[in-house]
């Protein structure tokens, strides 16, 4: 008779089954654990060598077996190894792929009685054949092993005697430690504190904690009103004045379960001194084991408190869903949730690069600089000055016990919260100088964000594929071209024009644009006048020292940045773009818009004009070349002509074709020119905006764009250089015939008059559609003349526009939108106060679709 | 965004004569009737052939090619990736927007329409063909690159009285200078063969633009209408490395820039303007060119005095260093890396890695890179080398290059090369307050890089020392300056492997 046994498994765990041949250990699995969660070494044999008995392949099988688990683990999933395990040595290999991806190991042996697996495999006939010796050697493999598995680092062990005994066991699968991903605070998270026991209080009044006080007045803990929990980091003790004190408050209140704590390598080097080790009195160990010594007459079992404490503390916890991990020194991602000695070790101690610095101490690792996980990891350790964010971490040790200060850390608010140290308690060994690893001078991006292929997770439009090439190129321009990644926000996205129109004389006409958002059912849109010249984007900073402290620019004067649309700076010299920041500057703190969006920083999108500033190489070999070699060519063309036909040559044809080639010669040559005029210095540079795409926590993609434009008139009124200029639009209601007659008429006179066309946008900016996709942020529809300048002086002649109307939009609309939810992502994520990496790598994949195949005349 | 051009190409024959040997012969000799218009199909439009005057005293053919866009787009199309029926408009805009492509139109047509009287034959009047006439041609608008001046060098030598105007880009911005044709005049007594040969092969040479849907028999084609005078001209070298290079690997190049040309599209400027980290024509910048050399003897001196067995050539661009290193079996593994894909392409071709024994190729790797970011895969070598790269990085991005290498990548040994831009002086080519090549953000003083190169060795832990290249001149220095970084010796033992609170144990 044997009673009913539970065997607790570790959610995230590598499970051995260990048994002979015949002890149904496939079963056991089956019935216990997910089809995909297990791993049968059979299955392996079977998919190399399609025999799954065929032993002269296991080695190859075995090799398949590793690889899979090791995926598996990586990717955080429970595994389960279904193959003899009956040898140490193909254990040992398991136990190393545990602790290669850092998670439990855990035996279950299922102990048969030979003639059992005997008989079970002389019944199934692919192991009938089986001769008795194997049954026999893998049971006596198997009792060699039994009392050695927890040695062997198991860190469970189940055996289970006898079919009865396999037959009732039941798993019971438990949450790791660490894994607190229920508990989602709201967290007071306190940085290293180091016996500052005075500030400690202090600090937990001003987070609104009541505290609670023995009758010695001690305070024993500590209860906010609102029910938060603070969580330490770690470093309790050592160094400080009342490093037992500091002991007692947290132990009390995590006993009444107002706080978490994680321990600092402090608190283990304490924890092994109580337990009687021989460790070294230094870093200020001296100074607690003396304050111990102080107390232990009144509090005789104190230290055995504080050891019971040091010992139940988990190296680290994942909480709030998975969002938050807090640990003593910092934890890469792939060690979130993980337990192993290293975990435990990184989480404690940190990593260190091996060198050691100036004053003997140890180099640490900048482990943060390479971090990427989504989680945002708070901790300590490592004293700075001051905290910052960097890769979505953040470190709260800013050196209390040296003199600086003790912070917290209110999560989710992501508030920081402080005070001062009320002295210098303990001279630190090396100046607090230095800033969180990587600091704000070297902050690089790291090329796994960015090179080749990859996928970029967009909240409006999915995953946004990148391919390799087109990253290739986009590495190329942005690292020899683009201004600094850290003031490169927001690349615009390409737009698509309207479909092609079939009005006679027309390639591109305003019905055509209505026409589409009508079908998108949009009814309000808007036609914004389209500018004369270059795609700009600019960001304005209030002053050099906000552009500082939002963006970490450290170059002397940089107060914002004006770049193309392929992120290059518009000016070689940056005094004349400082020079344009500080008129839009002027015009926002006239407008008064600094308090009005609670910004100290602007994001706009703009035109920046003349055409010729920037693309004058291109305008003289490429335009000015076409009108020089036509202005060249017709005269001595037409006048040979004319000579012939005076002769009585049949040429009357080609003659009036080369006439009108020469009339639609000459007005390219004049739709080129209206985007060129002279400037000199400022003196005739003009700058449109027409969106503030962001401010300080908030992007305004979605501000319908009459409110923009709004905006943007309050800031050219307040610009009295002349420098900035307003954008002409109208509204038109796409269901009105009226409204869309207006809206044409418009479109006629602005391109009559020399125009370049409009944009046509959505009132409402952030528009979906009736199936739930984006609609087109915008559609361009160019003015008649214009398009000579894209599609030749000649395209208006009937057989070239027929050719011409079948041009193909598809790609280029999938590709605005594309780009267009990756700007968008761009932003939210600026807004949010992601990591630099996170915002570029979306502004990057801007740029590398903006090379992708696409017809480049839509 | 480019316009699709079209390609305005004319030019006029003209023959004076007299009763006896009337102009009018002209007709025959071009097999073409005076009265008539007539019109030729060529694979980029219809070529017309007329005569706008025709006496005995003087006869004028005009040949008017109407060039068709969209049969030039439709030639594009296919070599590039398509895409739902629109021709890849980048490659097709690359190859077809420049309106200098109408003298390989040109020669085209004169090729299609006048292929007898280019071969000298004319069996009514064999004795005129065969004979000098008094000809004047007139091509209004001449793509020459080399301007007036190479129009007469290489019309002159053939017999030609040259005239040769250049045109104004735009009488409205005359700031913006002359545009790169010319109105073309040449007299002279040659047989109309001749001349007609001449047009053939000089002007896509003067035009120098690169088509690539030119045929693979070029050479020949060279050799058989230069016959008879190409082989004493005295520009022979240039005509021919011109005429066959608009042949050489251009479907290739094209491709490879395909991705940067579609960049430089949308943001309005020239592909050049981007796409210009490789300069195929020159290994170097300098002249006297030795100095190159002396600069690759001195990094491998410093390499190998400082032991480096693994080696990094950062920024390796056509691979001569890795080239160089390859030669020395101590050097066990280069790893050359280059942000341009089109200078790995070409390193790779140059060092003929594809071709290369596996042993020796095991040696050598060529990755694309950026040192504006932390690339985990330069880590742990012995050595890197920064030949002539500083200077291409514009000053504020410096600090991400020497965070990525000396505080992330921390190879054992970094050599720097730049520019001393107090050398600058003694370039006679080099017109004062000029960088030395069009790339360089910034040239620096001996002072300057000192000053850098030693804040750089302080704030990473390395030591300097400074090496010149080529002659040290007493009072401006050595062209190039060259810095050695060691990385300070670690005093890592084992058990510094943790922090020092945890030694105690």
């Amino acid at each position: 008779m044997t009673s009913k046994r539970t065997l607790p498994v570790t959610d995230l765990s590598l499970v051995v089954l260990i048994g002979a041949t015949g002890s149904g250990k496939s079963t056991f699995a089956a019935r216990h654990f997910k089809p995909t969660e297990i791993l049968s070494s059979d299955f392996c044999r079977g998919l190399v060598s399609d025999d799954e008995n065929d032993q002269g392949s296991s080695r190859d099988a075995f090799e398949v077996l590793h690889y899979i688990a090791g995926k598996r683990l990586a990717a955080g999933r429970l595994t389960v190894i279904d193959a003899t395990s009956v040898q140490s040595e193909s254990r040992k290999q398991l136990i190393g792929l545990a602790r290669q991806y850092d998670v439990l190991p855990i035996a279950i042996v299922l102990d048969v009685p030979e003639q059992i697996c005997a008989e079970r495999n002389a019944a199934r006939p692919d192991r009938a054949g089986m001769p008795k010796h194997v049954v026999q050697r893998h049971q006596r493999e198997l009792r060699r092993s039994l009392r050695g598995l927890e040695r062997e680092g198991f860190r469970k062990v189940h055996i289970l005697r006898g079919t009865e005994e396999i037959d009732d066991a039941e798993i019971v699968l438990e949450r790791r430690y660490n894994d607190l991903r229920h508990l989602s605070g709201p967290f007071d998270i306190i940085g290293d504190i180091h016996g500052c026991r005075s500030e400690l209080e202090t600090l937990l009044n001003k987070l609104g904690y009541a505290l609670e006080r023995d009758a010695a007045g001690r305070p024993v803990g500590a209860v906010h009103p609102l029910g938060r929990t603070a969580v330490f980091v770690g470093d309790l003790v050592d160094r400080g004045p009342d490093s037992p004190g500091v002991l007692r408050l947290v132990m009390g209140m995590v006993a009444a379960g107002s706080a978490l704590c994680v321990p600092g390598n402090h608190e283990n080097k304490l924890g092994r001194y109580l337990k009687g080790r021989n460790v070294q009195h230094t870093h200020g160990l001296a100074e607690t084991i003396e304050q111990l010594d102080k107390i232990s007459g009144e509090e005789p079992e104190f230290a055995a408190r504080a050891l019971e404490f040091i010992e139940s503390l988990v190296s680290h916890y994942v909480l709030d869903e998975g969002k938050l991990v807090v640990c003593h020194a910092g934890l890469p991602e792939k060690y979130h949730g993980r337990t192993s000695g290293r975990v435990r070790s990184h989480a404690l101690y940190g990593d260190t690069t091996g060198e050691t610095d100036e004053f003997g101490l140890p180099v640490r690792y900048p482990w943060a600089e390479d971090y990427r996980g989504r989680a945002t990891v708070v901790y300590g350790h490592t004293p700075v000055p001051d905290t910052s964010w960097i890769n979505n971490t953040i470190c709260l040790d800013t050196g209390a016990v040296f003199g600086g200060k003790m912070t917290a850390l209110r999560w989710p608010e992501r508030e920081l919260v402080d005070v001062p140290a009320e002295r210098v308690w303990y001279e630190p060994v090396k100046p607090l100088v230095t800033e969180t690893p990587g600091g704000h001078d070297g902050r690089p991006l790291d090329l796994a964000d960015v090179a080749g292929r990859r996928a970029v997770e967009t909240s409006q439009h999915g995953r946004v594929a990148v391919r390799e090439e087109n990253a290739a190129a986009a590495l190329e321009v942005m690292s020899r071209f683009a201004v600094d990644p850290r003031l490169l926000a927001y690349l615009p996205p390409t737009m698509s024009p309207c479909a092609t129109s079939q009005e006679e004389g027309y390639l591109e006409h305003p019905h055509e644009a209505f026409a589409a958002y009508r079908a998108d059912g949009v009814r309000q849109v808007v036609c914004e006048e389209k500018h004369m010249g270059s795609r700009a984007v600019a960001l304005v900073c209030r002053d050099a020292e906000v552009a500082r402290a939002r963006f970490g620019v450290t170059e002397p004067g940089v107060s914002g940045a004006l770049h193309t649309r392929t992120g290059r700076p518009f000016f070689d010299d940056p005094a004349v773009t400082e020079q344009i920041l500080a008129r839009l500057r002027e015009a926002v703190t006239t407008a008064g818009l600094w308090d009005e969006l609670e910004t100290d920083w602007l994001l706009l999108d703009a035109e920046l004009m003349p055409w010729s500033l920037k693309a004058s190489g291109l305008l003289r070999r490429q335009y000015a070349a076409v009108g020089a070699a036509s202005g060249a060519v017709f005269p001595g063309a037409i006048a040979a002509l004319e000579a012939a036909s005076a002769r009585g040559t049949a040429v009357s044809d080609l003659l009036a074709r080369q006439r009108g080639r020469a009339t639609d010669a000459a007005a390219f040559t004049d739709a080129y020119r209206r985007y060129c005029w002279p400037t000199e210095g400022l003196d005739g540079v003009r700058l449109a905006p027409f969106q503030i795409l962001a401010v300080q926590g908030r992007s305004l993609a979605a501000l319908p764009h009459d409110e923009q434009l709004t905006l943007i008139d309050r800031l050219v009124s307040n610009d009295p250089t002349g420098l900035l200029q307003a954008t002409r639009r109208i509204v038109v209601d796409t269901a009105d015939e009226q409204s869309v007659a207006a809206g044409t008429e418009w479109w006629l006179e602005l391109t009559g008059a020399g125009g370049e066309g409009m944009v046509v946008k959505p009132l409402q900016a952030l528009v979906r559609g009736g199936n739930g996709r984006l609609v087109q942020p915008g559609i361009k529809c160019r003015g008649r003349e214009y398009l000579r300048i894209i599609y030749g002086p000649e395209y208006t002649r009937p057989d070239n526009l027929t050719k011409l109307r079948s041009r193909f939009l598809g790609h280029k609309r999938s590709l605005a939108l594309r780009e267009y939810a990756l700007g968008l992502e761009a932003l939210d994520r600026l807004s949010a106060g992601e990591p630099l990496w996170r915002v570029h790598e979306a502004v990057f994949a801007v740029l590398a679709l903006e090379s992708e195949p696409v017809d480049p005349r839509l | 965004m480019k316009p699709l051009i079209l390609v305005h190409v004319f030019l006029t024959i003209s023959l004076t004569g007299n009763d006896e040997r009337p102009a009018t012969d002209l007709g025959f000799l071009l097999h073409k009737h005076p009265e008539k218009a007539q019109a030729f199909s060529t694979s980029y439009g219809d070529a017309h052939v007329f005569y706008p005057e025709a006496s005995a005293q003087i006869c004028t053919a005009a040949l008017l090619l109407e060039v068709d866009p969209v049969a030039l787009v439709r030639r594009a199309k296919g070599t590039g990736k398509d895409r739902g029926g629109a021709p890849d408009a980048a490659l097709a805009q690359y190859v077809n927007d420049r309106p200098y492509a109408a003298s390989s139109l040109l020669a085209v047509a004169l090729r299609t329409v006048f292929s007898s009287a280019l071969r000298g034959e004319c069996r009514t009047h064999p004795e005129r063909a065969a004979a000098p006439l008094p000809l004047r041609i007139e091509v209004p608008v001449l793509p020459a690159r080399g301007g007036a001046d190479l129009v007469r060098a290489l019309f002159e030598p053939l017999g030609w009285t040259v005239g040769a105007e250049p045109i104004a880009l735009d009488p409205q911005f005359p700031e913006w200078g002359d545009s790169r044709y010319v109105r073309l005049t040449l007299e002279g007594e040659l047989r109309l063969s001749d001349a007609l040969r001449h047009l053939y092969v000089l002007l896509p040479v003067l035009d120098d633009s690169k088509h690539y849907w030119i045929s693979s028999d070029e050479v020949d084609k060279l050799l058989r209408f230069g016959e008879g005078w190409l082989e004493n001209h005295p520009e022979q070298q240039l005509i021919a490395s011109r005429y066959l290079s608009r042949r050489r690997a251009l479907t290739r190049q094209a491709m490879e820039r395909l991705e940067l040309a579609r960049l430089a599209d949308a943001d309005d400027i020239e592909v050049e303007e981007i796409d210009n980290a490789v300069d195929e024509s020159t290994d170097t910048e300098e002249k006297p060119a030795p100095l190159a050399a002396q600069r690759r003897d001195a990094i491998l001196e410093a390499l190998r005095s400082a032991g480096a067995a693994r080696v990094l050539d950062l920024g390796c661009g056509q691979g001569q260093l890795v080239g160089e290193l390859l030669k020395d079996v101590r050097f066990s593994e280069i790893v050359g890396v280059d942000v341009s894909v089109r200078a790995l392409h070409t390193a790779s071709r140059r060092l003929r890695l594809e071709q290369m024994g596996e042993h020796r190729a095991a040696r050598v790797k060529l990755l694309q890179g950026s040192l504006t970011y932390t690339d985990t895969r330069l880590k742990g070598y012995d050595a890197a080398v920064l030949s002539e790269v500083i200077e291409h990085l514009d000053l504020p991005r410096l600090p991400a290059l020497e965070y990525a290498v000396f505080g992330a990548a921390r190879p054992g040994t970094v050599i720097v090369t730049t520019p001393n831009s107090e050398y600058n002086v003694r370039w006679e080519t080099l017109p004062a307050g000029h960088v030395r090549h069009a790339d360089h953000r910034f040239e620096w003083t001996r002072a300057e890089f000192r000053d850098w190169a030693d804040r750089v060795a302080q704030r990473h832990g390395y030591h300097v020392a400074y090496v010149p290249v080529g002659p040290d001149d007493p009072e401006v220095g050595p062209p190039t300056q060259l810095a050695a970084f060691t990385r300070k010796s670690d005093q890592t033992s084992p058990t510094a492997q943790t922090p020092k609170e945890e030694s105690a144990a």
